[in-house]
């Protein structure tokens, strides 16, 4: 019930109680993460045995190879860091065309067109991974069977990452950005023309500063996905494997607190992250154009 | 530059506005041609094709075949589906209250803070909030030993590879996708209804049955098709919590494309799986009446 009706206490009772679990059961998988971080253990589990950090710096006498020792682990975060950055870029520039060409320009076609947009999101990761990886290896055989070429970004490996990735993530970019443009006054852009304002000028000194906020948004919403992104990236993974499919082959293997210190690196990282750059905004615009999916 | 313009100037004119167009129309049918249509076209040519001697291909209908006449495919495609229906119901009654709280109850700062911590969950990748799962729930994990202490049972209790945790698992997972539709639609409704309602003797269940429920069906249904197809998509979650015991299609997908190397086969599932979530969302735009677009945008 509203706050302008009576509600009687046992109701008010039962609403604390219940914002208590759905609160508790959100954040308990992600405490035990941190806390286990810290556990003076060879394995993730209790009882506790008292604070330690080795699982971060290691420690040769126990040997114990901490996160800052684990070559392996290190690198893949710089995998995920580098594909992050050219999806983030594709993204981007491809979403602030999209919805430029969405918001602003009339053609035959443009329902049918955005509608196909909202397409990659509703298409399971798996699938996108395998139609892309399909294509992919047909368009290679056919460079190295006809034309004789060794076309060997075609084949698994992190290019193909970045284009499986890219392939919905600039559907929510085209989304957030387009959600902005549509609220821009366009009198803004009427008044600097007519003092004196060429199409660059304002592009430059209006539109792009009142895009700013959503292209930031979009922007750390899709490095964020695309350092999260386990489906797609599974499929068109080569040799070199991100964190998150490092992370799942070590996961299957066994349990190690090392996993434990790169997820609280992560969530601290995804956090300060999100907070600078969307949190903010997203809580002003009622989320509207929070992500979609994040599989 | 106020006199009329000839028909030179609007020719060109038009012809800039047409390379303008085409400029920014390019990237789009890029993106969408090249990583979207061509891709499913080619997995539809695949899934419809037939090895009949190394390297030599024939048109046929096997690998569909295959799926209906092998009781184990079936099994594990109505099994995710099911349990996918199922996640998505759950995941609509637990968020449904919280939706509520803060597009009704909470005011000011309380309410954006409820929000945000809504939202850090799931900025953190699934993967380790399936860690977090794990350590909670295997045997040697942190609840099995808790009951243990309290004396509950008397040995601990492996809870992971149950359907039960899957379910868990998959709920967690979803919860965000349906709270952030469900709240932009509650707030759009005006709390003078609910009032009237009341004065007028209508009890709680009566106001959410007649006032609340529909108007926030499109929020609704837009949070059910949302999280059914990530229920029904995902891998992580069932493989890592149900272990060898998750059977989730996505894994027979995974097996035929990549540990079997038989790309038709698993073409003939993929397009399966994306025909059974197409139906089922169709179903539920056409039982409440809504477009896809509008539906898709509301999430």
């Amino acid at each position: 019930m509203i706050p302008s009706l009576p509600r009687p206490v046992w109701l008010r009772a039962a609403t604390a109680a219940y914002l208590a679990a759905f609160l508790a059961f959100l954040f308990l998988p992600l405490i035990i993460v941190a806390v286990f971080a810290f556990n003076d253990a060879p394995y993730p589990a209790p009882p506790w045995r008292g604070f330690t950090l080795d699982w971060f710096s290691g420690n040769a006498s126990l040997d114990r190879t901490g996160l800052y020792g684990d070559a392996d682990l290190l690198r893949s975060i710089w995998t995920s860091c580098s594909v992050a950055f050219w999806v983030t870029l594709l993204s981007v520039l491809i979403g602030t065309c999209n919805a430029f060409l969405i918001e602003r320009s009339r053609f035959f076609g443009k329902q049918a067109l955005s509608i196909l947009m909202l397409a990659p999101l509703v298409i399971p990761g798996v699938i996108l991974g395998i139609s892309i990886l399909a294509l992919a290896s047909r368009i290679a055989d056919f460079a190295d069977d006809v034309l004789g070429l060794d076309w060997d970004f075609l084949r698994p490996g992190l290019p193909l990452v970045v284009l499986g990735q890219f392939s919905y993530i600039a559907t929510i970019a085209t989304l957030t950005i387009g959600a902005r443009l549509k609220r821009f006054d366009r009198t803004l852009e009427e008044a600097a023309a007519n003092l004196g304002a060429s199409k660059s000028a304002v592009f430059r000194t209006i539109l792009l500063p009142y895009l700013r906020p959503a292209l930031l948004g979009s922007a750390a919403m899709s490095f964020l996905m695309s350092f999260a992104d386990f489906n797609t990236t599974l499929i068109l993974v080569g040799a070199d494997a991100p964190l998150t499919v490092m992370m799942y082959g070590r996961m299957r293997e066994g349990a190690s607190p090392v996993l434990n210190a790169v997820s609280l690196f992560l969530m601290l990282a995804s956090a300060v992250l999100a907070l600078t750059f969307m949190g903010g905004g997203q809580a002003r615009a009622k989320g509207t154009n929070a992500p979609a999916r994040t599989t | 530059m106020t006199s009329a313009p000839t028909r030179a100037d609007t020719g060109q004119a038009r012809w800039h506005g047409r390379f303008a167009l085409s400029l920014l129309l390019a990237p789009a049918v890029l993106w969408l041609g090249a990583l979207i249509i061509l891709p499913h076209v080619d997995l539809a040519i695949l899934s419809f094709r037939e090895r009949v001697a190394p390297r030599q291909y024939a048109a046929s209908l096997a690998q569909y075949k295959i799926f209906f006449t092998e009781p184990l495919y079936w099994h594990v495609f109505v099994r995710t589906a099911v349990m996918s229906v199922v996640a998505t119901f759950l995941t609509l009654l637990l968020a449904f209250p919280m939706a509520w709280i803060i597009a009704k109850l909470a005011r000011g700062r309380a309410r954006s803070t409820l929000f945000v911590l809504c939202l850090i969950p799931f900025w953190v990748s699934e993967t380790v909030r399936t860690l977090g799962w794990m350590i909670l729930l295997r045997e040697s994990g942190v609840l099995p030993s808790l009951l243990v202490k309290l004396g509950v049972t008397a040995v601990p209790v492996e809870f992971l590879y149950r359907d039960a945790t899957i379910m868990v698992g998959l709920v967690y997972a979803s919860l965000l996708f349906m709270v952030i539709p469900l709240i932009s639609s509650l707030e759009s409704l005006d709390n003078s209804l609910i009032e009237a309602a009341y004065d007028l003797g209508a009890n709680g269940p009566a106001v959410l049955r007649t006032i609340v429920i529909p108007h926030a069906a499109p929020g609704i249904t837009a949070g059910c098709i949302v999280v059914f197809m990530l229920t029904l998509g995902s891998y992580l979650t069932p493989t890592l919590l149900g272990g060898k015991n998750s059977q989730w299609f996505t894994e027979q997908i995974y097996t035929q494309f990549i540990t079997r190397f038989n790309w038709e086969q698993g073409a003939a599932f993929g397009f399966l799986l994306l025909a059974l979530s197409t139906a089922l969302v169709m179903l539920g735009l056409k039982l409440t009446g809504q477009r896809f677009g509008d539906a898709m945008r509301r999430a």
